[in-house]
């Protein structure tokens, strides 16, 4: 019977829920690293039992994790991000040139069909590559080198780069975002890049269509259509049907169309998942009802989802990177909390339940579909 | 021998208990017990100083008989009682408010 695993991150550590194909009962296993922060777990589409981790805290900095046993074991690799070259500047708050500074991994994201080979986006804005299992990490420093990387500047929550889609049909072609510079793409497997922010729009920046300095927070596609690509934006939720060279909004009747998450159905390319936030200065759900929106028709219609989610007095948040699907045939939705809870939808989205509650406050999540 | 103390989260990630002891040649400074201390365990390289510069990390403290030697120079000589073991090195997480 299929197996399926969900690889939670969160503020003090890391859990590793798993379930057989029902989907009813979860065994948890954790915290693994115990009270550090744990931006991102991803396993190897290749070999599921790989797991890289990004793992942290403000006293000792980044490290990064390597399971080949599927979580049950861990050996730290690699935690030496160094930009290529000197680094220069990016913009300031204040509007100054500041130098480019490594913090941390907000998100790594492993080769479809290397198992070694892995891409870590980090803040400050970067991308760096592994090609030994995490032995080694190189900048491919031509998105930082991007001509328009001198005027990218920090949003509240640092300039990090936190979603990486790699093209199935092409891994030459690989889309980023940054927060607060844009979204961006590469056709040469990382050598260039360029900004595909067309059809953007935001009030926040002087010029609102401006090349650069959108708020993406997170872009999503399916794997059968790589071209199509769908963006939950500080504001807006956003569509592109030619690999990022427009975008055409598809908010359509959400009840605010600020957020964090956007995901895709595993096997219904235009049935996408938002859970809509409030507000930019309120990041938590409207009239304090967690509600997941659904829309069947690739965006601009949508309908909520509740049973089964609190539906008062609930001012959690869902952040950028905490919510995935697996690939069963009854397409299970998964998303984690602020407030610590991992819900789980076994049938598309109609009926959820909290597979943890009283986790830290959850930062990532990532779903194994295992036969 | 040199008697070295690390913070809860190292002593888990370099797996050791609370003292590590290290052999360390020639004279004995903060940089020559740091190096000797990566040198065993080369988890610990970028947990306690820059990778590259080698600078401290802002919030991890460096204590030897009741001073803080923080910020001490990298090649200041540590205490004779540091360098002929009789006290440990203490490598301490600061208090990080909250």
């Amino acid at each position: 019977m299929s197996e399926v695993r969900v690889l939670v991150g969160t503020r003090k550590g890391a859990f590793v829920l798993t379930s057989d194909g029902r989907r009813d009962r979860w065994d948890v296993s954790g915290p693994h690293f115990g009270g550090w922060e744990i931006f991102h777990l991803k396993s190897s589409p290749a070999e599921p039992n790989r797991i890289y981790c990004s793992q942290g805290t403000g006293w000792h900095g980044q490290l990064i994790q390597r399971s080949n046993d599927g979580g049950k074991t861990w050996e730290a690799v690699d935690n030496k991000f160094v930009y290529d070259g000197v680094p220069g500047t990016h913009q300031w708050y204040d509007g100054t040139p500041h130098p480019w500074e490594f913090k941390r991994v907000w998100h790594l994201e492993p080769s479809l069909s290397d198992p070694d080979t892995v891409y870590a986006g980090v803040e400050d804005a970067a991308m760096f590559r592994t090609t030994d299992g995490g032995q080694s990490w190189h900048e491919l420093k031509g998105l930082r080198e991007n001509s328009t990387g001198s005027k990218w500047t920090p949003g509240a929550g640092g300039l990090c780069l936190h979603t990486i889609l790699i093209d199935p049909s092409n891994p030459e072609r690989i889309y980023i975002a940054i927060s607060a510079a844009g979204a961006f793409r590469t056709d040469d497997g990382g050598t260039t890049w360029k900004p595909i922010n067309k059809g953007l729009v935001s009030k926040y920046i002087p010029d609102p269509t401006a090349e650069v300095g959108h708020c993406v927070h997170r872009i999503a596609m399916h794997k059968s259509r790589p071209q199509v690509l769908f963006m939950q934006k500080h504001w807006d939720v956003m569509r592109s049907d030619d690999g990022g060279e427009v975008w055409h909004r598809i908010s359509g009747n959400l009840p605010t169309d600020f957020g964090f998450v956007i995901d895709v159905h595993a096997h219904e390319p235009e049935t996408i998942y938002v859970v809509p936030i409030k507000s930019d200065t309120e990041h938590y759900p409207m009239d304090g009802r967690l509600r997941v929106y659904r829309s069947r028709t690739g965006g601009n219609d949508w309908e909520p989802l509740t049973k089964g989610l609190p539906q008062q007095d609930c001012y959690v948040n869902v952040l950028r990177d905490a919510m995935s699907v697996d690939a069963l045939d009854a397409c299970g939705i998964y998303f984690g909390t602020t407030g610590g809870q991992v819900y789980a939808s076994a049938d598309a989205g109609e009926n959820w339940k909290a597979i943890a509650e009283h986790l830290p406050a959850v930062l990532s999540v990532e779903v194994q579909t295992l036969k | 021998m040199i008697r070295v103390e690390l913070p809860a989260h190292l002593q888990t990630l370099a797996r050791v208990g609370r003292e590590v002891q290290l052999d360390v040649r020639g004279e004995v400074t903060q940089r020559a017990v740091l190096d000797a201390l990566e040198a065993s365990y080369p988890v610990l390289r970028g947990t306690i100083r820059d990778h590259v510069t080698h600078k401290r990390r802002p919030f991890m403290r460096f204590y030897a008989c009741a001073e803080d030697l923080s910020h001490e120079p990298p090649d200041a000589a540590l205490p004779p009682e540091v360098a002929s073991g009789a006290e440990p090195f203490l490598v301490i997480g600061a208090l990080a408010g909250g």
